[in-house]
């Protein structure tokens, strides 16, 4: 494979939801959405809420459905479409060149954060000893305090579990890392923490594709940024 | 690539006119956790019994790789195969644990028989790892020589687990593992299980009307209506992203807190 293939091709992808028990309303998402994220660079979707942004990270994690196109994923052995793979499939390119950063964590009860943001990087087959150092400089770094570590997230405020969801999404060494408004709920110390580490990212040859609100975060991480506007399903060819 | 651990092959069995379930096939490997959800009638509890070699299908195939790399057809087995199986290579867990456990022995004695039966014979050793499994399912040993009777509904269910998986399984059927349990007790056993699924690589089928249990413990859905498989993929892909109308109705239902 050559250096300038993409990590992430997405050719003429269409979305639309068609809710049968509103008598088959069809709710059209995105349609004709083409764009590339190379190595090393951090890709913003840009345009309004509502214009598709979150569904189409949803697609590329494999969460959403498409009904058209082709989500070309490159792994390092080969290129993976997720659109049409097989569960199994995808559930393996999770595992090891996806990382997805969503805008809320979804607790498993009695689980220590520790363990919660370990998780994907013992499922690469890191060892636990290294793995634990990870999450602990990644909590630390995040500004988690140590006597959180060995709790469940499920009691933190809000801030908190987002910084947990942060370092899990963080912590596993991944081709395409995908981020969906990682710094909605954070004070100002933290979201300079987390523009730090997706700098970091950057320069370690990640490819970056991210829903950033904060103008001032945006400005400071995107290489490029593709307006989500120009994919809103039913306009006119142009 | 090997064979898959099981695979169904068109599984169809009717009941005189009246249909069980229809066409079913899919795979599943070592370290993978299949839910099958649908209401009750819809066809997973047959199933489930066809899956276990417990019911012969009308039409179809089941094909289970054996320990020593075979495939073999389960409906070819004998009887004293299949039992085999059952003893050994495979675990169910029933909703009830009084159909899983025999309540008049002791919670030890529920674990070492499990052993006996593929040959332990040495009491301290068998008592040891009745004790470590106890442990493992976080049941205090100081209860070892209780009979289930004496046990919570949560306890038990941990119990049958140990029960199970103490020869080291392959395959394990789960029939609504936590159905009938408070939901404190439920989240615990989840956990439980989740975890031992993952260190012990186990491939896992379970049959359970909740969607919740469903996207905590497995990997794939099958959605099952009326006898047939109408939905199928990547748990989190069906739970939110439902794209039949009856799973779009099953998702729709639940409470949310």
């Amino acid at each position: 494979m050559s250096k300038i293939d993409p990590i992430l091709r997405v050719e003429d992808v269409a979305k639309r939801f068609v809710m049968h028990l509103r008598g088959g309303l069809t709710i059209p998402v995105v349609e004709r959405v083409a764009f590339e994220v190379f190595a090393g660079e951090c890709v913003v979707l840009g345009g309004p809420s509502g214009a598709g942004k979150s569904s189409l990270l949803k697609m590329v994690w494999g969460n959403y459905g498409v009904d058209r196109g082709r989500i070309a994923v490159a792994t390092d052995r080969e290129v993976v479409d997720v659109a049409a793979a097989e569960p199994r499939d995808i559930l393996a390119l999770r595992r090891s060149t996806m990382g997805y950063v969503s805008q809320f964590l979804r607790v498993v009860p009695r689980v220590a954060t520790l363990d919660v943001v370990m998780e994907p990087a013992l499922a690469q087959g890191l060892d636990r000893d290294t793995a634990q150092a990870k999450a602990e400089a990644l909590l630390d770094r995040l500004n988690v305090p140590e006597r959180l570590w060995s709790l469940p997230p499920a009691t933190f405020s809000g801030g908190e579990q987002q910084r947990v969801n942060i370092a899990r999404g963080l912590i596993a060494d991944v081709r395409l890392l995908l981020l969906d408004e990682p710094t909605a709920s954070l004070d100002a110390a933290n979201r300079a923490a987390v523009v730090e580490l997706i700098e970091a990212k950057k320069a370690a040859g990640t490819a970056l594709l991210g829903i950033f609100h904060d103008t001032d975060v945006r400005e400071r991480v995107a290489t490029r940024i593709v307006d989500v506007t120009g994919f809103a399903a039913g306009r006119a060819a142009a | 690539m090997t064979a898959p651990l099981l695979e169904a092959r068109g599984l169809t069995k009717w009941y005189g006119d009246r249909l069980g379930c229809r066409d079913v096939s899919f795979d599943i490997r070592e370290g993978e956790v299949l839910a099958i959800v649908g209401e009750s009638g819809s066809g997973k509890s047959t199933l489930l019994s066809l899956l276990s070699g417990q019911l012969a299908p009308s039409a179809g195939t089941v094909a289970y790789r054996m320990r020593d790399g075979s495939i073999r057809d389960l409906v070819s087995l004998s009887e004293a195969e299949r039992r085999f199986l059952f003893r050994t290579d495979w675990g169910f867990v029933h909703q009830d644990a009084a159909k899983g456990l025999r309540m008049g022995v002791s919670a030890g004695g529920n674990v070492g028989e499990r052993l006996m039966a593929v040959g332990a014979r040495h009491y301290g050793d068998i008592r040891a790892k009745a004790e470590d499994w106890l442990e493992r399912v976080e049941i205090d040993i100081a209860r070892i020589d209780e009979k289930p009777t004496a046990y919570s509904g949560g306890m038990r269910q941990r119990l049958q687990i140990a029960r199970n998986l103490v020869t080291a399984p392959r395959l394990v059927f789960m029939d609504e593992p936590t159905g009938g349990l408070d939901v404190s007790v439920q989240a615990r056993l989840l956990d439980l299980l989740k975890r031992l699924v993952a260190d012990m690589g186990l491939a896992v089928i379970v049959v359970t009307h909740d969607l919740a249990v469903a996207r905590l413990l497995s990997d794939r859905i099958m959605v099952m209506r009326r006898g047939r498989v109408i939905e199928a993929g990547l748990t989190d892909r069906v739970l939110d992203d439902p794209r039949e109308a009856y799973t779009q109705l099953l998702v729709s239902s639940i409470l949310q807190p």
